[in-house]
This record gives structure tokens, C-alpha cells and sequence, in this order.
């Protein structure tokens, strides 16, 4: 009784220490943003302008979200079609085979590999490619940023569908195969719709990751504070201003730093609940 | 108990053999015979080949890799290996262990799957011909007229199950195969079934694969034991249960083993 008393015990206080830890993120953003709120109010958020000179000071956070939603989403359309049906192949085409499970633990690999080195990837293999094609003078830009972003989160998106795309049950499938589905039609009329929620909660969870995803990033959108005038155009993000600039920043440019964390916490938030919106209305 | 003399055979098993790995069978050397309107029941101990030669019917065994089949059987006259599987599942249904109709489609469009998934076009009354036709002959029309457009996963497990062999025989096969299929069920479901095979047999030919020797004693008109792969003995259920020339088969039918 009074083992499981301790136990209780330590799973209550391991549990309050991560509510602690969360509440104290969210306390200390909060905190930190006031200064640049109560100085810019909402122009903060609708705002592109960002002026560090001492007495004109101005800061506003539109061009990294802008920044931000652009190259997460263009990585999110890049990502979709790769992720999708690789994680097809994996799960369901060629389930239970050899060449699977090489592919399966490929795909592992490459969400383990840090993302300073996908960084160093994008700059010197695929930033002179694009330099090459001439479609982009130094080869920094959102477009470098997402597509190098996609390939982030393909493991991710690709290992959550391919987990969610097993979990089919065999039963539905066996049924389609008994009534003379061929395996597309299978694929297509039971193994996806009977997913379809899952693959979305997969994507979105990869969008949550893209939004937030710094080094590689920073390294290759060229990191120019303004809204991002085309595919090719440099821009920046909220998580890259945050990293090149934190460590020079004080006063009311620090508060303008964090404010921006705050915004990336809160889109984040609002992408994980919007994740699980969608997700109900298809469960 | 049927006694029905001198059925013609529909489907015809000749010297089958399953492996589901290199040398080691999951049935071996099988032949026998499937009677026209009637039904059919496979007995034997778990493992002992019954699902795995009914999967074969219909060449269901073909999806799990690596399988090996050797000999025949012929569907009415014609190797079911010369036919498409496309063709072969249409003329011989099955039916699962446990109820699985489609999650994501109304009970309607449950019976006419068949044919969506096969993108078979329909006009709306025929579509609604076959629907009808189907759920009255497994006695669920009257359960569900009003709700055709719910989702089948609100129904009963015993609805269900006959929900899907409603499913099954909206092709209007020559055989249905029918795998333990109310082993999932409660027992007033389960006498349901039962009943409904007893009326499905006058148009189709049934096989069922089942565990429960009192089930098979009941409904069932041929019986074919099998085990270790092997079938030991088949023949008119009568005479299988009374009088069974196989001490293995007396065996188990006496709870020896199984």
C-alpha cells in the first residue's frame, strides 16, 4: 500500500514539474513581451518594420510571420506528396518486405541527422544548384529555406502516416480484397479513407515542426527583414530572427525578441489545435 | 441434416497443397469436393489448415507473402488458378471471422461495395434493386429500411455480420465462404446466422469453417475434418458424426483433442 502510495506520489510530482516548467515558458514570454506591447500595441504584430537605431527604435513582427508561414507552408506542399507516398510504399505497397524496412529505417536516418548539417547541405550542394539555374542570385531565399525544410520534415510526416497507414486493419482490407478490389483499389477506396484523419494529424504535426525549425533556416533564407517579395526573395523567420539577434539585443529589442517567440508559441499552439479540430471532425 | 443424394460439385479440390514457407504446409494434399447448395463444414483443432484451405477457395491465402500453392481446384469445371482473382471473388464470396463492414460507408453503399470498389456503374434503381434484395435475404431489410444512409458501424455485431454477408452476396456468387464467422457473436446472434445460412443455402453453396462441432452438427450438410494440415475425413455430416471411419476424427468429435 505504501509503495503504491510513493508511487503516486513521485508520478504526481514529476507531472506538476512539467505543468510548472510549461507555466514558467509561458509566464516568463508573457513577461518579457510587455515592454515592446505596451510600446508598439497590436502594431507589433501588423507591422514589418524593425529598426533597431538607437532613438528611432521600431520593431514589428510581420515580416518573420510572414516569413515563417510562408516557407513552413511551401515546405508543407513540397513535403506532402514525397512523405505520402513513400509512406504508402512503406506501410501498405510493401508492407512486411525487405526493401521496406531498408527504406523504413532510411527514413529514420534522416530525421536523425542534426539540423545544422541539413544547414551546411542547403549552402554548399543545393544553394549553388539554384545559383545555376539562374532562377536566384546567391541562392538564398524562402524557396532554398522550404525546400530544404520539406526534406526536415518528409522523416517525420513519413514515419507518423506510415505508422497511422499499418494500423489499417487487416480485416477492412481482407474484406475489400474478398469482394475482388484490386490492391489500388483497395489503397484507394479503404487503406486512405479509413487513415485520412491520421495522415492530416501527420502533416500537421510536420507543419508544427516546420514553423518552428531554426539552423537550416537561418542559413539559407537569406535573412533579410522584410515580407519575402517572391519564391526566390530572401525574407526571414521568427525562430531565425530570434537566433541571429538574441545575443547583441537588450532593452526593448530583447522585448521584441521575445514578443516574437510568444507569436511562434502561439501559432504553434493554434496549428497543434487546429490539428486536432480537423481531426474530430473526420473521427 | 440435409441427406440430399448425389449433389453435382461446384467446387472441386484436387491434391492442394499450401506452404506458407519452403517445406512446411499449412495444407497438404487435399482433394475433395464441394456440393452444390449445400452446406459445407470444416472442422479441426486451431492450426490445423481449415482457414488457411477456405482462404484458398478464393485465393484469399494469395495476399500473405511468400505463399507456395501447389495442386487445383476447379470452380465449376474451370481451374480458379486460369481465372482472374478479380472474376474468382466475384463468383466466391467470403465472409470473416469477425463483423467488418466498411467504417466509412452507409449501410447502403456497404452492400453495393462490391461494386464500387470494382468501379462497376450503376443506375440508382438498380443500385437499390441489389441493396433491397440483399438485406432481405439476410433478413436485416426490415432492421434497416429507415436507416440506410447511417453508418454500418452503429449496428449490433450480429447486424453486422449479416450486414456483410449481404455485402458478399450482392454479386450473387456461386459459393460463399464463410470463415468461424460467428465466433464473435452472442449466442441468439449467433442462431440468427444460423438460420439465415439454412434459408442462403437454397441459393448458394456454403462453406463454413468453424470450431463449434455442435455448429456444424446443426446447420451443416457435408463435414471434412482436417488435421495437421491434412483432411483426415469427409462426407455427409450424419454419417461423419455418427459414424467416423478415422480414430483421429472420433477423436477429436469425442473432445480428445482441440
Amino acid at each position: 500500500m505504501s509503495g503504491d502510495r510513493i508511487t503516486k506520489a513521485l508520478l504526481f510530482i514529476s507531472s506538476l514539474t512539467i505543468l510548472l516548467l510549461s507555466a514558467g515558458i509561458v509566464i516568463s514570454l508573457f513577461g518579457g513581451s510587455i515592454p515592446a506591447f505596451r510600446e508598439f500595441g497590436l502594431r507589433f504584430i501588423t507591422s514589418s518594420a524593425w529598426n533597431p537605431t538607437a532613438g528611432s527604435e521600431e520593431y514589428g513582427a510581420m515580416a518573420f510571420i510572414a516569413g515563417t508561414v510562408i516557407t513552413s507552408i511551401l515546405a508543407l506542399i513540397i513535403c506532402i506528396p514525397m512523405a505520402f507516398t513513400t509512406s504508402l510504399f512503406i506501410a501498405e505497397y510493401y508492407r512486411d518486405t525487405r526493401i521496406s524496412g531498408i527504406l523504413r529505417s532510411l527514413v529514420d536516418l534522416l530525421a536523425g541527422i542534426p539540423s545544422i548539417v541539413y544547414g551546411f547541405w542547403g549552402f554548399y550542394a543545393l544553394r549553388p544548384l539554384l545559383v545555376s539555374t539562374g532562377l536566384s542570385d546567391q541562392g538564398f531565399g524562402v524557396f532554398t529555406a522550404s525546400l530544404v525544410l520539406a526534406i526536415m520534415i518528409v522523416p517525420y510526416a513519413t514515419s507518423l502516416s506510415a505508422e497511422i497507414i499499418s494500423m489499417v486493419p487487416a480485416e477492412l482490407k481482407e474484406a475489400a480484397y474478398s469482394l475482388g478490389a484490386t490492391r489500388r483499389e483497395v489503397i484507394f477506396s479503404v487503406v486512405i479513407p479509413s487513415a485520412r484523419s491520421g495522415i492530416i494529424a501527420s502533416f500537421i504535426l510536420a507543419l508544427g515542426r516546420a514553423l518552428g525549425e531554426t539552423m537550416a533556416v537561418t542559413m539559407l533564407i537569406g535573412n533579410a527583414n522584410v515580407i519575402p517579395k517572391g519564391l526566390f526573395a530572401p525574407g526571414n523567420t521568427m525562430a531565425s530572427v530570434i537566433a541571429n539577434q538574441f545575443g547583441e539585443a537588450s532593452g526593448l529589442k530583447m522585448s521584441a525578441l521575445i514578443a516574437v517567440g510568444l507569436l511562434l508559441f502561439l501559432i504553434t499552439a493554434l496549428v497543434n489545435y487546429l490539428g486536432k479540430l480537423i481531426i474530430k471532425r473526420f473521427a | 441434416m440435409n441427406t440430399t443424394p448425389q449433389s453435382d460439385s461446384v467446387l472441386e479440390i484436387r491434391n492442394l497443397f499450401i506452404a506458407y514457407e519452403p517445406e512446411r504446409y499449412a495444407v497438404k494434399d487435399v482433394s475433395a469436393s464441394i456440393k452444390r447448395n449445400r452446406i459445407t463444414a470444416i472442422m479441426g483443432p486451431s492450426g490445423c489448415g481449415k482457414s488457411t484451405l477456405l482462404r484458398g477457395m478464393n485465393r484469399m491465402h494469395e495476399l500473405y507473402p511468400n505463399i507456395q500453392t501447389k495442386g487445383d481446384i476447379l470452380l465449376d469445371g474451370k481451374s480458379i488458378f486460369s481465372m482472374s482473382v478479380i472474376e474468382l471473388r466475384r463468383r466466391v464470396g467470403m465472409v470473416f471471422q469477425r463483423p467488418n463492414p466498411f467504417p466509412n460507408m452507409t449501410i447502403y453503399e456497404n452492400v453495393v461495395a462490391g461494386f464500387s470498389l470494382n468501379d462497376i456503374r450503376l443506375k440508382k434503381n438498380q443500385r437499390d434493386e441489389i441493396v433491397e434484395n440483399a438485406l432481405r435475404n439476410v433478413a436485416l431489410w426490415d432492421e434497416v429500411k429507415e436507416s440506410l444512409f447511417r453508418k454500418g458501424t452503429f449496428l449490433s455485431g450480429g447486424q453486422q455480420q449479416r450486414l456483410c454477408v449481404a455485402r458478399a452476396i450482392a454479386f450473387n456468387p456461386d459459393v460463399l465462404l464463410l470463415d468461424e464467422p460467428t465466433s464473435a457473436l452472442d449466442p441468439i446472434a449467433t442462431s440468427k446466422i444460423e438460420d439465415l445460412l439454412g434459408e442462403l443455402k437454397k441459393k448458394y453453396t456454403l462453406v463454413l469453417v468453424t470450431h463449434n462441432m455442435s455448429q456444424a452438427a446443426r446447420i451443416s450438410d457435408d463435414s471434412m475434418f482436417m488435421y495437421l494440415g491434412e483432411l483426415v475425413e469427409s462426407g455427409p455430416t450424419g454419417t461423419l458424426f455418427t459414424n467416423p471411419k478415422d480414430s483421429r476424427t472420433e477423436a477429436y468429435l469425442t473432445g480428445k483433442f482441440g
